[in-house]
């Protein structure tokens, strides 16, 4: 076949096949980020033939985050990854921020242990780490394909899914299953018809600088050693937008960041990299920032929402994994993406494998995808804190309740001699008032955070 | 473009050298265009404002001019949108667009 004749810059859609005998190929995974890696290596352990396409020059090429990788679903992929795995810093501070335009609460925890093996979490380029992950699917023998787009789907005789139509000459490829993790915007997903959740209500955008520092430096602003780092997790700094910001360390450089409802970033009239500004003119902030030179920016959408935008993960002839899943955890507390892809990709390869032995790709097969996935954390932990997202996004997490602790905060610890000490209660009550949070939202929203949290 | 000085007196830099930081491999394919008519009828032009890399400039006639070389590839636009149409959105040419090293 040539060139796939679509009109410029129109999606190329559907085009239907004779339902190839001889595919190309066992599977195609689209998108060699850390989903479809983990699902090529997965497929390539088990001897079955597997393309790994990538629109990018090179995996990772085209992505971002805000940036912590948890190691401990690499250990069931990769044994003592620590040892090879290109990171930047090893988390050993674990900051949570909670901010108004002038003050800031930090709950700031430290553990020697996380700086040790098996480590519990690492900063990382993502075009350093995604290409190591693909490395691995390829040294088990998995293809390749870099800079090539999955630009449409091929349908065999009966509708299944049977390949991928991509932007080079001769451009189709045939498989027996198609893994589509293609990423927040899944294409693949939407013309497979299973995303029923696009709109922008569900998505954040997230808007990051890396700063250089020297080493020391940042060794010195953070208070860490050697390979340590600090990742800091921001609710407040947005004004006016639901979302949240980030502080993390590279070896030498500073990542800062926000994230940003797209929604209200749409009503606010505000530019993402004046958010950023904002966040960095903070006093809390400014410190350990301030001088260092800007040297990237990016911006990469996020699946913001969980469990309540995520496509059909399954259907005939194809799988989903990772963010074009909305495998991506943004419950507040928690923070996770790397991990969500990786051990959905996994499960996502695992499943294909059995396809292929039981030679049936079928929708009604696939289905134990699903099934699969609710016994790991990449589902049951998006179907536990399925309230998280929403909760963390509300005006009262976001506003309300950072001024009120930060003002409760701030009336304990100002000495108001000679007025004697009001009792905490008082103030409480106090700064309850004074942020308009009403007694009756503070016991909802503790209810609903017990329920998803607890 | 200004260079806005923050408090603490180090200066930001400009957008343009904050763009030019990162590396994009320009296709001749735009992967994205805009409906300059479509445009005109809306009041809300969220594209402009939101679009991280602020690629849509509105211009005198009321319609958006678009300049897809420096985009991020992210999707905000599309999904921003107001009027259906108005965006034509897909990836770049494998192997073109944006190149992260540091992100």
């Amino acid at each position: 076949m040539s060139k796939p004749d679509r009109p410029q810059g129109a999606p190329a859609g559907t085009k239907r096949i004779p339902t190839p005998t001889e595919p190309d190929v066992d599977v195609i995974v689209v998108g060699a980020g850390p989903a479809g890696a983990a699902a090529a290596l997965v497929l390539a352990r088990a001897g079955r033939s597997v393309y790994l396409l990538e629109r990018g020059p090179f995996p990772g090429s085209k992505n971002m985050y805000g940036g912590v990788i948890y190691g401990r679903i690499l250990d069931t992929l990769i044994p003592r990854w620590w040892e090879e795995a290109p990171v930047q810093r090893w988390v050993t501070r674990r900051a949570t921020m909670v901010m108004t335009p002038t003050q800031a609460l930090t709950i700031d925890y430290r553990t020697a242990a996380w700086g040790e093996a098996p480590y519990n979490g690492a900063t990382a380029f993502r075009p350093d780490f995604d290409a190591w992950l693909a490395d691995h699917a390829v040294a088990a023998g998995a293809t390749l394909v870099p800079s090539t787009t999955a630009v449409g789907l091929l349908r065999g005789d009966r509708g299944q899914i049977v390949g991928v139509q991509t932007d080079r000459p001769d451009g189709d490829l045939t498989a027996r299953l198609v893994i589509a993790c293609d990423g927040v915007n899944s294409f693949l997903a939407k013309e497979a018809g299973l995303y029923h959740h696009p709109e922008a209500e569900h998505f954040t955008l997230g808007a990051k600088e890396v700063l250089a520092l020297p080493r020391d430096e940042i060794e010195k602003r953070f208070g860490l050693r050697g390979l340590e780092g600090a990742d800091f997790e921001i609710i407040g700094c947005t004004p006016g937008i639901a979302g949240g910001g980030f502080i993390y360390t590279n070896l030498e450089s500073v990542a800062v960041g926000v994230v940003l409802s797209l929604e209200d970033l749409k009503r606010s009239g505000k530019r993402p990299e004046e958010l950023i500004a904002g966040l960095k003119a903070h006093p809390a902030v400014a410190p350990l920032v301030e001088g260092a030179e800007l040297t990237e920016y990016s911006a990469h959408l996020i699946p913001e929402a969980g469990l309540h935008m995520m496509p059909e993960l399954y259907g005939p002839g194809m799988l989903v994994a990772g963010d074009a899943g909305a495998f991506c955890l943004a419950a507040g507390i928690w923070l996770e993406g790397v991990n969500f892809a990786i051990g959905s990709g996994k499960v996502a390869g695992e499943v294909a494998v059995q396809a292929l032995r039981a030679g049936d790709t079928s929708a009604t097969f696939l289905g134990r995808y699903q099934d699969a996935l609710t016994d790991t954390f990449a589902l049951a932990d998006h179907i536990k804190l399925q309230g998280a997202p929403a909760l963390v996004m509300s005006d009262n997490v976001q506003r309300r309740y950072p001024e009120l602790v930060c003002s409760l905060v701030e009336s304990l610890f100002t000495v108001t001699n000679p007025t004697p000490k009001k009792g905490a209660l008082r103030l409480a009550r106090e700064a309850a008032k004074g942020s308009g949070v009403r007694l009756r939202d503070l016991a909802r929203d503790g209810w609903a955070a017990l329920r998803s949290y607890g | 473009m200004s260079v806005h000085p923050t408090p603490s007196g180090w200066s930001e830099v400009s957008f343009e050298d904050r763009m030019a930081l990162v590396d994009f491999r320009l296709s001749s394919r735009a992967h994205i265009t805009v409906d300059g008519d479509a445009c005109r009828g809306c009041t809300t032009k969220a594209c402009v404002t939101a679009c991280p890399a602020n690629l849509f400039v509105p211009v005198s006639d009321g319609s958006i001019v678009f300049n897809y070389e420096q985009c991020f590839e992210c999707g905000t636009c599309y999904l921003v949108c107001d009027e259906s149409g108005a965006i034509t959105w897909t990836y770049p040419d494998g192997g073109h667009g944006v190149v992260f090293h540091k992100s």
